[in-house]
């Protein structure tokens, strides 16, 4: 907003200058790029242009300069760059530009990379289309205004949502840094899947043995606040500043009072099949933990299940609470919190081998899915470790592990799970230390990149586990050999000795691929972040940005932005919270001006504008008769800039004036004499 | 005009959020389509005044795309409803302009979708090909009024 009212800007008024960026061949191999700069130099004179350079790196250090000499030199008011994407290096000029004494703002990046050069292969027609999208820049930068950053607070509390080892990760670092974290899970307890392993790959680490430790810290942290059986329902405000609803879903157990001592769980006499911590194979009680080391240590009452509340009688749990902790008039609560920042954690579900219905899950019952073998190998878990069939006591003398169930496939998912490889590998390993069984490892590619993970490879085929490479076509209990009777058998084609292969076993493993959470799409619309069309989050940037998200003040970590193995999720946990704890040290964070602002002069208090907005930034007055828009909940969408009838909003960044200028200048209506477009 | 050699040009706009990273992608990713697209980043498809759509139409161009998040996947919630409402309704005002309504077209692409996006793009100018120049008067220089622009609706639009 300038401060002082003067004439309009227009180009007799400004002097503009115009970069094109070579990028070394990435423009310049199909742009003529000394030709757009030329063009511009003299066509776009009569509209302000006064100098006009190609440069082969206009984001190096040199040809910041060459911008920064200019302004000094020249006077220039405005700045044209045509390069690659804002999204790359709109911060890199606009920072020259105030280095040099220019408000930032005054700076415009053009794509002519990503928009021209990228997707174009015509030399002579992306060229063409380089002079227009730098026309349309210069005519649009005229109609720029100096602004100033925002500059808004940043609330020391981090929202941590979804207590996996991601999350864990994430929220101590930044408690131990003294600063505040709420963590917010959705089960009764902190964990995530890393809590169901026995041995973690490579290194054959017990899970549980470097998990429970970190979420003591977590359940102890004087700085944590962990809030589990819970879960967000709103998030409104923005970076620095977010106001989160949670909801608590009553425990039934009075926590002040609970010692944790279960007693409840050994006398509640409903049992009901534990579907997400024992994936399936065994029971849990309708008063539960979900496990021994459960963080907190305070089981919860599944309400459906309780026969209590369904049939009003029982109160078993409560006869027995040596500490009277049970309460049944618990209602659930709803909270709001203030928070800075917000990491979310939330994971990632298992592919539903059901659906590769040749494979027999849910069918066949020796077949099992990764997270069932888990459950099966861990001592803690319903075999104590035993690795068995379905009847619970036979050993398999034959184990068949299949890889990339749902990955790397065209009808279910395209990505690669990256964890697969390794888990079957692992789960190699633990068949044949504990049992001796013949193992078969069917895969399409070994995947074993990291550290110490080709390693572990070769130490499994050392052990003898057999490895056919193929993609298995099924797996039948319809016996047509000898041999074959009472068997699972894999039929597959071995495409290394390119032979068709039947496989008699006792037992086959599913290694099923992991999936975006299934509620993943509506958590991300209650943050305001992007799917990739997989349904993993989108990160700011692949490569330099990977924690970030779109939204200014939402970190990703963990599973949630991809598949990954324990230590990528606990980088990203330790990375996020980097990020987070930068921003608080800093106190403040400075946010790009854009924002609608209502002229009341204009403003006819007609009120169509105060619906329109989704923050509810427009707040009428009565009195006066007119709208106003609150800068600190806009959020710059512009919808009721272009709604209002009276023309008497205006968005700063994204002026009427400044886009119908652009039109103009893509549409090169600024030359003299005119051109026809064609001619061009 | 022969609509072999015909090159149309089309103002495309997008969304800082979705679909203009949807371009960013496709170039990332070196998808190719034709150079007949200029496109202009806004914060929000919530943003298109309709008037950006006759100046560009008046201006020159012969098929004007507007791009947006996905319904429900809107980055300020519900705003792509509001491009969508402005949408049918501009299609409309150019039908009795006596314009082709299907000079105007909303593909909804997320951030992810450069492939579809460049698809869409080429597809439309395929389309804009086929109906054939707009020719709209202010292109021979004077600027006429937009009355006269009635007289094609009779002759079935352009
Ligand atoms: C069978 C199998 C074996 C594996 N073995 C290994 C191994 O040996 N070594 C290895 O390195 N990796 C292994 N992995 C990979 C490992 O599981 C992941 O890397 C790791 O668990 C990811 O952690 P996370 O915190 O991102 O997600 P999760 O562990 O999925 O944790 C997410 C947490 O968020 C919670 N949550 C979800 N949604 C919400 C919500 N809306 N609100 C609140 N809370 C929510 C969940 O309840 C959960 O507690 C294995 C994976 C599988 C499937
Ligand atoms: S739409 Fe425009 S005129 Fe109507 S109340 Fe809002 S700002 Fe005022
Ligand atoms: S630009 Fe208008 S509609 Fe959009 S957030 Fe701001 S006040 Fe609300």
């Amino acid at each position: 907003m300038s401060t002082e009212k003067t004439t309009p800007p227009s180009p007799e008024t400004e002097k503009i200058g115009v970069y094109v960026c070579h990028c070394g061949s990435n423009i310049a191999g199909i742009v003529d790029v000394q030709e757009v700069a030329e063009w511009a130099g003299e066509r776009l004179k009569e509209r302000g242009v006064v100098v006009a350079r190609d440069y082969k790196f206009m984001c190096s250090s040199l040809g910041q300069e060459l911008i920064e000499k200019d302004i000094q030199e020249k006077g220039l008011t405005r700045v044209v760059v045509a390069a690659c994407s804002p999204h790359l290096h709109e911060n890199t000029f606009r920072t020259a530009c105030g280095r040099a004494g220019l408000n930032p703002y005054l700076c415009e990046l053009v794509s002519i990379r990503e928009q021209v050069s990228w997707v174009h292969t015509d030399k002579d027609a992306a060229t063409t289309k380089s002079k227009a999208v730098v026309s349309g820049g210069v005519e649009r930068v005229i109609h720029h205004e100096p602004l100033e950053p925002l500059v808004v607070p940043i609330h020391p509390t981090t929202l941590v949502v979804g207590g996996g080892i991601a999350g864990i990760q994430a929220a101590l670092e930044i408690a131990d840094a003294g600063f505040p974290v709420i963590l917010v899970e959705r089960e009764p307890s902190i964990g995530g899947h890393m809590a169901q392993f026995d041995k973690t790959f490579p290194t054959l680490d017990c899970s549980a043995c470097i998990l429970t430790p970190r979420m003591v810290s977590v359940g102890s942290h004087p700085n944590i606040t962990l809030l589990t059986w819970s879960e967000v329902t709103r998030v409104d405000g923005y970076v620095g500043n977010f106001t989160v609803t949670i909801r608590k879903k009553p425990r039934y157990i009075n926590t002040q009072l609970c010692t944790g001592c279960g007693i409840c769980q050994e006398k509640c006499p409903k049992k009901i099949i534990d579907d997400v911590y024992e994936a399936g194979l065994s029971y849990r009680k309708a008063v539960y933990t979900p496990f021994p080391q459960a963080v907190p240590k305070y089981p919860v009452i599944d309400r459906e299940n309780c026969i209590f509340f369904q049939k009003g009688t029982c109160r078993a749990c409560e006869k027995f609470c040596p500490t009277n902790a049970i309460d049944f008039s618990q209602n659930e609560e709803y909270m709001t919190i203030e928070a800075g920042n917000i990491i979310l954690a939330t994971g990632y579900d298992l592919f539903d081998p059901r659906r590769v219905t040749q494979y027999g899950y849910g069918r066949l019952a020796n077949v099992f899915t990764s997270l069932e073998f888990e459950r099966l190998s861990n001592s803690a878990g319903p075999t104590n470790g035993n690795i068995v069939l379905r009847d619970g006591v036979t050993p398999p003398a034959a184990v068949g592990i299949i890889h990339c169930v749902g990955s790397r496939d065209r009808n279910y998912n395209n990505y690669c799970s990256v964890i697969c490889c390794m888990q079957g590998l692992k789960f190699a390993h633990l068949v044949k230390e504990r049992t001796g069984a013949t193992v078969y490892n069917f895969y399409i590619d070994m995947r074993t990149a990291y550290k110490a993970y080709d390693e572990f490879y070769q130490r499994v085929l050392e052990e003898g586990t057999l490895f056919v490479r193929g993609k298995v076509a099924e797996v039948t209990d319809a016996a047509r050999l000898p041999g074959e009777d009472g068997k699972l058998i894999i039929q597959v084609e071995d495409t290394l000795a390119g032979i068709q292969r039947r496989i008699p076993v006792d037992m086959v493993i599913l290694s099923s691929g992991l999936e975006p959470r299934h509620d993943a799409k509506q958590v991300a619309q209650l943050f305001g972040l992007s799917c990739s069309a997989d349904g993993w989050y989108i990160e700011k940037h692949p490569k330099l940005d990977p924690v970030a998200t779109m939204t200014e003040g939402i970190f990703i970590a963990g599973c949630v932005q991809g598949p990954k193995d324990i230590p990528s999720s606990v980088s990203q946990g330790a990375a996020a919270a980097a990020r987070v704890l930068g921003r608080i040290q800093q106190e403040h964070i400075a946010l790009e001006p854009i924002r609608a602002t209502v002229d009341e002069t204009k403003c006819s208090g007609c009120r169509i504008c105060n619906n329109l907005c989704p923050f509810n930034a427009i707040l009428f007055h009565a009195d006066r008769n007119v709208s106003e828009v609150n800068p600190a909940l806009c959020q710059g969408c512009g919808t009721c800039v272009a709604a209002c009838p009276a023309g008497a909003i205006s968005g700063t960044g994204f002026s009427n004036e400044q886009i119908l200028a652009q039109i103009e200048g893509l549409l090169l209506l600024n030359l003299t004499p005119k051109y026809t477009l064609a001619a061009l | 005009m022969n609509t072999d050699t015909f090159e149309p040009v089309i103002i495309g706009f997008t969304c800082n959020w979705c679909s203009y990273r949807a371009a960013d992608l496709a170039g990332t990713a070196r998808v190719k389509y034709p150079p007949n697209v200029r496109l202009i980043r806004m914060m929000c498809s919530g943003r298109l005044d309709p008037t950006f759509v006759l100046k560009a139409i008046a201006g020159g161009a012969d098929g004007i795309l507007i791009t947006g998040c996905h319904p429900g996947e809107c980055h300020y919630l519900e705003q792509n409803y509001k491009a969508l409402r402005r949408f049918q309704l501009l299609r409309r005002t150019l039908a009795q302009m006596g314009i082709r309504p299907e000079r105007l077209k909303l593909v909804w692409a997320s951030a992810a979708e450069g492939v579809k996006l460049a698809e869409e793009i080429t597809c439309f100018i395929e389309e804009i090909r086929a109906l054939g120049p707009l020719d709209w008067p202010a292109l021979t220089g004077e600027r006429i009024p937009v009355a006269s622009g009635f007289i094609s609706a009779e002759e079935g639009g352009r």
